[in-house]
C-alpha cells in the first residue's frame, strides 16, 4: 500500500506542462555538457569553460539590457570568446592568469548591464543559478536545434580532437591543424556552456559540464565508454535533481549540485578501491 | 633512394645557426645514430624534415619528395610526448587515436585500421602492454606502445627523439633492439637521436653527429675521433675508447653523461620545453 504513493505523485509531476518541458530541457542540456565536458576535462581546459560561463553571463544581461533574448546574447557572447581563445591557440586556453582576469572582468560588466537594467533582481538570479522551471517551449526548440549541431560538429572533428588533445606535437606532425580544432571545439563548448547556463545557471555551468565527465573518466579506461558514461551521468543528475527538487521544494540547481558532487566523490572511491 | 636527404641545408632559429649549408643522406634500411650536443639541432632537424621547421636555404627530400606536411612515408615519436592528461586511458585507445586522428568526418575505427593497430603493435611487442593503463605502464613499455604509433601507416623512414631518455640500460638496450628489428624486418631507415653514444653502438649502421652548424656522417670509429669531434664541439676534445666504448671527454668531462644528466633534470613531470630552443 505504502510503495503506491509516490507513483501517483510521479503521475502528477509530469502532468504539469512545466515540468515535462523542465525534464526535456535539461535532458538536452545535460547530454551534450557531458559528452562535451568528457573532451573539456581531457584536454585538461575545464577552467576556460568557466570562464566562458561568466562571458556568457555578460551576453545575456547585456542582451537584456538592449531588448534581445538573453539566450541570445548568451550564445553569441560566449561563441566569440570561445572562437577567441582558440584563436590564440591552446597557450592561452590553458594559462590560468589571462582567463581569470577576462573572467572577472566578464563578470563586472555584466554587474553594469544590470546595474542599468531596472527589473534585475529575478533576472540576475536565473542567470547566475538557473531557473529551469522557466524555459518555455521557444526556449526549448532552441535548446534542441543548438544541441543537435553541436553534438554533429563535435562528431565531425572527435577523431583530430582527441589525438590533438592526447599528443599536440604528434598530431601536428601528422597533418592535424591544431589551431582549427581548439577553435572548432571551444566553440562547441561556448554553445554547451549556453544550453547548461539555462537550467544551472551560469555560476554552477561546471557542475553538469565537468562533475559528470570528471567521474566518467575515473571510472573508465575507455574513450567511447568514458563518453557515454558523462552523459548517462550529467542526464541522471540533472533528472534527480530536477525530482528531487519537485519533491523536496529546495532550488533545482542545489540538488543538481549535490548530485553531481555525490558521484565525483563516489567514483574517486570507486576508483580507489579498485586500486 | 635516400629515405632522408638534406642538401646544402640551413636552419636558423630565432637569429641563432642551428645548421648551415649541411648535406647528408640516410639510405633506405639504414639504422642512424644522430647524437650531438644538447642545443646542437637534433629536434630541429626532424622537425624540418616533417616539414614544422621552416629551413632558410638549401633542399631536404623524404623518399625523394620535397617535404610536406603530415607526410605519410615518415613515422614520428617526439621528444615532447604530451600524455601528460587522460592517463586513465588504455595503451590501445591512445594508439587508436593516433590511427584515426588526422581524419575529420565520421571516422569510425573500421576492420582495416583495426587490424593495422595490431600490425603495428606486434612489430614492438606490444600487444599485451595495450591492454593496461597508460598512467600503469613502465618508461620502457610505454616508450614501445609510442614507438608502435610511429609505424601507422607504414612509413619508409622512422623519425625517434630521444627514445632513451629517463630509462634504465637494461629497458634502454630492449628499445635498441626494437629498432634494430625494425630496420632487418621492415627495411625501414631509422633516425635515432640519444645523448649517449654507447647503447646504440654495436646496433647503428652510421652515426650522424651535429655541432656548430654542421652535421658529419659516417661509420663510428670514421666519425668519433677527436679531431671531427672538437671541430663539432668547438672545443678541445679526445675519444677515448676502452673494450668498444666510447668516452667523449672535454678537458676532465665526459661531455655524453654530463648532457644526459641535464636531460634526467628536467624530466621530472610532463616536461613542457619549447623545442627550437636551446633544448634540443
Amino acid at each position: 500500500m505504502a510503495g503506491a504513493i509516490p507513483t501517483i505523485t510521479a503521475t502528477r509531476m509530469f502532468e504539469y506542462d512545466f515540468m515535462r518541458t523542465a525534464f526535456l530541457a535539461s535532458g538536452v542540456a545535460a547530454v551534450l555538457a557531458g559528452i562535451v565536458g568528457f573532451f573539456l576535462v581531457l584536454r585538461g581546459q575545464t577552467f576556460a569553460g568557466h570562464a566562458l560561463s561568466h562571458v556568457g553571463f555578460t551576453g545575456a544581461t547585456g542582451a537584456v539590457l538592449f531588448g534581445v533574448s538573453p539566450l541570445a546574447g548568451l550564445v553569441g557572447f560566449t561563441l566569440i570568446a570561445g572562437v577567441g581563445m582558440g584563436l590564440f591557440g591552446e597557450k592561452l586556453a590553458q594559462r590560468d592568469v589571462a582567463i581569470g582576469m577576462m573572467l572577472s572582468l566578464a563578470l563586472g560588466l555584466g554587474l553594469l548591464f544590470l546595474h542599468f537594467y531596472t527589473s534585475a533582481a529575478t533576472q540576475a538570479a536565473a542567470l547566475l543559478f538557473g531557473n529551469v522551471l522557466g524555459v518555455d517551449r521557444t526556449a526549448l526548440l532552441t535548446l534542441v536545434l543548438l544541441a543537435a549541431a553541436s553534438l554533429t560538429a563535435l562528431a565531425a572533428i572527435a577523431r583530430p580532437l582527441i589525438f590533438a588533445s592526447l599528443q599536440a606535437e604528434l598530431a601536428e606532425a601528422r597533418g592535424v591543424p591544431l589551431r582549427f580544432v581548439s577553435s572548432a571545439f571551444l566553440a562547441i563548448v561556448a554553445i554547451a556552456v549556453a544550453e547548461c547556463a539555462q537550467i544551472v545557471g551560469v555560476l554552477l555551468v561546471f557542475t553538469l559540464m565537468v562533475g559528470p565527465a570528471a567521474a566518467a573518466q575515473a571510472l573508465s579506461r575507455r574513450l567511447a565508454t568514458g563518453v557515454l558514461l558523462a552523459a548517462a551521468l550529467a542526464l541522471a543528475e540533472a533528472w534527480g535533481g530536477l525530482t528531487l527538487a519537485y519533491y523536496s521544494d529546495w532550488p533545482t540547481s542545489f540538488w543538481i549540485t549535490a548530485l553531481s558532487g555525490l558521484v565525483y566523490a563516489g567514483s574517486l572511491g570507486a576508483r580507489r578501491l579498485a586500486g | 633512394m635516400s629515405a632522408l636527404q638534406f642538401d646544402n641545408v640551413s636552419i636558423r632559429l630565432g637569429g641563432r645557426v642551428i645548421l648551415s649549408a649541411a648535406s647528408f643522406a640516410i639510405e633506405e634500411g639504414e639504422f642512424i645514430g644522430m647524437l650531438g650536443a644538447n642545443g646542437a639541432g637534433k629536434t630541429t632537424l626532424m622537425r624540418a624534415a616533417l616539414g614544422l621547421t621552416a629551413i632558410a636555404g638549401g633542399m631536404i627530400n623524404v623518399c625523394n619528395h620535397a617535404v610536406t606536411r603530415g607526410n605519410s612515408s615518415i613515422g614520428y615519436m617526439p621528444q615532447n610526448r604530451g600524455l601528460a592528461l587522460g592517463l586513465r586511458l588504455t595503451g590501445y585507445d591512445v594508439v587508436a587515436s593516433a590511427a584515426i586522428g588526422a581524419r575529420f568526418g565520421f571516422a569510425r575505427l573500421d576492420r582495416a585500421t583495426r587490424r593495422e593497430i595490431d600490425w603495428a603493435l606486434d612489430h614492438v611487442g606490444a600487444r599485451e602492454i595495450a591492454r593496461r593503463s597508460i598512467g600503469e605502464l613502465s618508461g620502457g613499455e610505454r616508450q614501445r606502445l609510442l614507438i608502435s604509433q610511429a609505424l601507422l601507416g607504414r612509413p619508409r623512414l622512422l623519425l625517434l627523439d630521444e627514445p632513451l631518455i629517463s630509462l634504465d640500460p637494461a629497458h634502454q638496450k630492449s628499445i635498441v633492439d626494437t629498432a634494430r628489428r625494425l630496420r632487418d624486418e621492415l627495411k625501414i631507415a631509422i633516425l635515432f637521436s640519444a645523448h649517449e653514444l654507447n647503447p646504440l653502438v654495436n646496433a647503428i649502421d652510421r652515426v650522424l653527429y651535429l655541432g656548430a652548424g654542421a652535421a658529419v656522417i659516417g661509420p663510428v670509429d670514421e666519425v668519433v675521433t677527436g679531431p671531427v669531434l672538437s671541430r663539432l664541439y668547438n672545443a678541445e676534445i679526445d675519444v677515448v675508447r676502452i673494450r668498444g666504448r666510447y668516452f667523449v671527454m672535454a678537458g676532465d668531462v665526459e661531455i655524453e653523461r654530463e648532457a644526459h644528466r641535464h636531460e634526467d633534470h628536467g624530466h621530472g613531470g610532463g616536461h613542457p620545453h619549447d623545442h627550437g630552443d636551446a633544448h634540443v
